[in-house]
């Protein structure tokens, strides 16, 4: 079944993907860091019984014990943004369900019992979340949710409290990366109860021009009103974004895309680094249009595949950095 | 048990460390352990902890001595670590947590999704609403004696609504 993103999304030029996270716990369980490994077992299975034993499941979900994974399958699928980083690195008694095509994720005693995830190409909040509230709809029949009137979903993080949804948009900013615009983007949306981190999330840098954007605030709020949020802002960046596009040298751009291409094309070994600065300046070439015949979709394709982690689990066996630069650079000029 | 400190106070704080391998078991006094969370050791989530930094100072040391019932965190664990322990948490800390909820969203009542199987109670202006909207439907149908029934059911939620 062919993933999730590999299909082309709307404003594609700038929002690379959608996501959204709806953070649940069940009452009367300790949340994650008090967790005995037993109630970890029994959080997982009464989770997996709720989704998977259901036979109307249209998407068919595979249910994943973190602790029997290869360390380079469980990297693969941070990079791939299916699970968190943190998820990673502890992961006795963690569990995973999975659907086939990876857009809905949902993680097992991560900071909450449930943190259930789904991705979709390009702009599309209001979707993802009918599908996330859907599936939480049938873990809610099921489950005993921790819930308070006053308070809402209680989470383990108190930032988290109320709706538990952290609605987010991978963006690609370039042209206000460039012009530095990016930091006071960064100033006015922490005004208005959103955030903009890098491309893993909390506490990490921007990779290749991408930033996330998402709610901030989650407390006396409804999901549709925060979703709004974001997405009028998200127009605001976007539109400043095509400005910005539009103010630069076209000439130097459409150079600096082919460039970006050529070394892509010919180079036999690539860094991840060098990789992702490479393939956003493509990036920005395509979307602009100035350079024809490769599909964004592909883009994100390669961008996913490059991943170092990715490389190793599709090559079946653990390669040293310099072999992992030599076949990132081989796959890359194949598929270019 | 006394403090390992100063020697003087109880012990109300436990902080286990594991070094290379050496665990230390050090046990203190809630002066002592404000201390040691304020100097060179590094306490995790210090800084979602530092949120209910002024939580913690408005209240007197032995209210925050008072432990939860469904997992024993007291307030200061959840100070310190900027984690909650279980749901119960929420209801005995409550108090102490709205401050600093406050802060974090600018709001502290939940506005959003209530799961399926929670019925929040109607409230009596609710009541009252459906129950002239059933008189109503009773008068268009000439149904006078079901219409009678209810104006008394309405006439008794608002005295009851007053008398409170």
């Amino acid at each position: 079944m062919s993933k999730w993103y590999t299909s082309c999304g709307n404003q594609s030029d700038t929002v690379i993907s959608t996501r959204i996270r709806l953070a649940r716990n069940i009452a009367g369980v300790p949340f994650p860091s008090r967790m005995t490994a037993q109630q970890r077992k029994e959080v997982n299975l009464a989770v997996k019984e709720a989704i998977i034993c259901d036979e109307n499941r249209a998407k068919r979900f595979k249910y994943i014990e973190m602790d029997t994974l290869p360390d380079i399958t469980v990297m693969s699928m941070v990079e791939r943004h299916i699970i968190s980083p943190e998820f990673a690195k502890v992961r006795d008694n963690k569990a995973l369900i999975l659907s086939d095509d990876e857009s809905v994720s949902i993680m097992l005693c991560e900071e909450d019992h449930i943190r259930i995830q789904v991705m979709r190409a390009g702009l599309s909040l209001d979707e993802a979340y009918a599908e996330a509230d859907r599936i939480d709809d049938i873990l809610g029949e099921k489950l005993n949710y921790a819930f308070n009137e006053r308070l809402g979903y209680l989470t383990e993080c108190p930032t988290n409290l109320g709706t538990g949804l952290r609605a987010s948009l991978m963006l690609h900013l370039p042209a206000l990366e460039m012009s530095g615009a990016v930091n006071r983007l960064a100033s006015t949306v922490s005004k208005i109860g959103l955030t903009i981190r890098g491309t893993y999330g909390e506490g990490t840098k921007a990779s290749a021009s991408m930033y996330q954007l998402s709610n901030q605030v989650t407390l006396g709020i409804s999901e549709k009103a925060a979703i709004e949020n974001l997405k009028s802002i998200a127009a605001q960046a976007m539109a400043q974004e095509k400005s910005a596009r539009e103010n630069l040298d076209q000439f130097a751009l459409e150079d600096n895309a082919y460039r970006a291409l050529g070394t892509l094309k010919f180079a036999r070994i690539l860094s991840g680094d060098e990789f992702m600065k490479l393939i956003s300046r493509v990036r920005l070439g395509v979307a602009t249009g100035v350079v024809e015949g490769i599909p964004l979709e592909k883009i994100e394709e390669l961008i996913i595949d490059a991943g170092a982690a990715t490389l190793q689990a599709n090559a079946g066996e653990p390669l040293d950095a310099t072999e992992r630069d030599r076949l990132r650079a081989k796959i890359i000029r194949e598929r270019l | 048990m006394l403090c390992d400190k100063c020697g003087q106070r109880t012990a109300t704080t436990h902080i286990k460390t594991s070094i290379n391998g050496i665990v230390e078991v050090h046990h203190l006094c809630p002066d002592c352990a404000k201390e040691h969370s304020g100097g060179s050791s590094v306490m995790l989530d210090s800084l979602i902890g530092s949120f209910f930094g002024d939580s913690l100072k408005s209240h007197p040391v032995t209210d925050n001595r008072k432990r939860c019932e469904g997992c024993g965190m007291c307030f200061d664990d959840i100070a310190q670590s900027g984690k909650v322990g279980c749901d119960k948490c929420y209801e005995t800390f409550l108090e102490q947590l709205i401050p600093s909820l406050q802060r974090m969203h600018g709001r502290s009542r939940h506005a959003g999704k209530i799961p399926n199987q929670i019925v929040i109670e109607e409230s009596t202006e609710d009541k009252i609403a459906e129950l002239q909207n059933q008189m109503q439907k009773a008068i268009e149908t000439q149904d006078f004696e079901l219409a009678a029934k209810l104006r008394d059911q309405i006439k008794e939620l608002k005295e009851d609504a007053d008398n409170e």
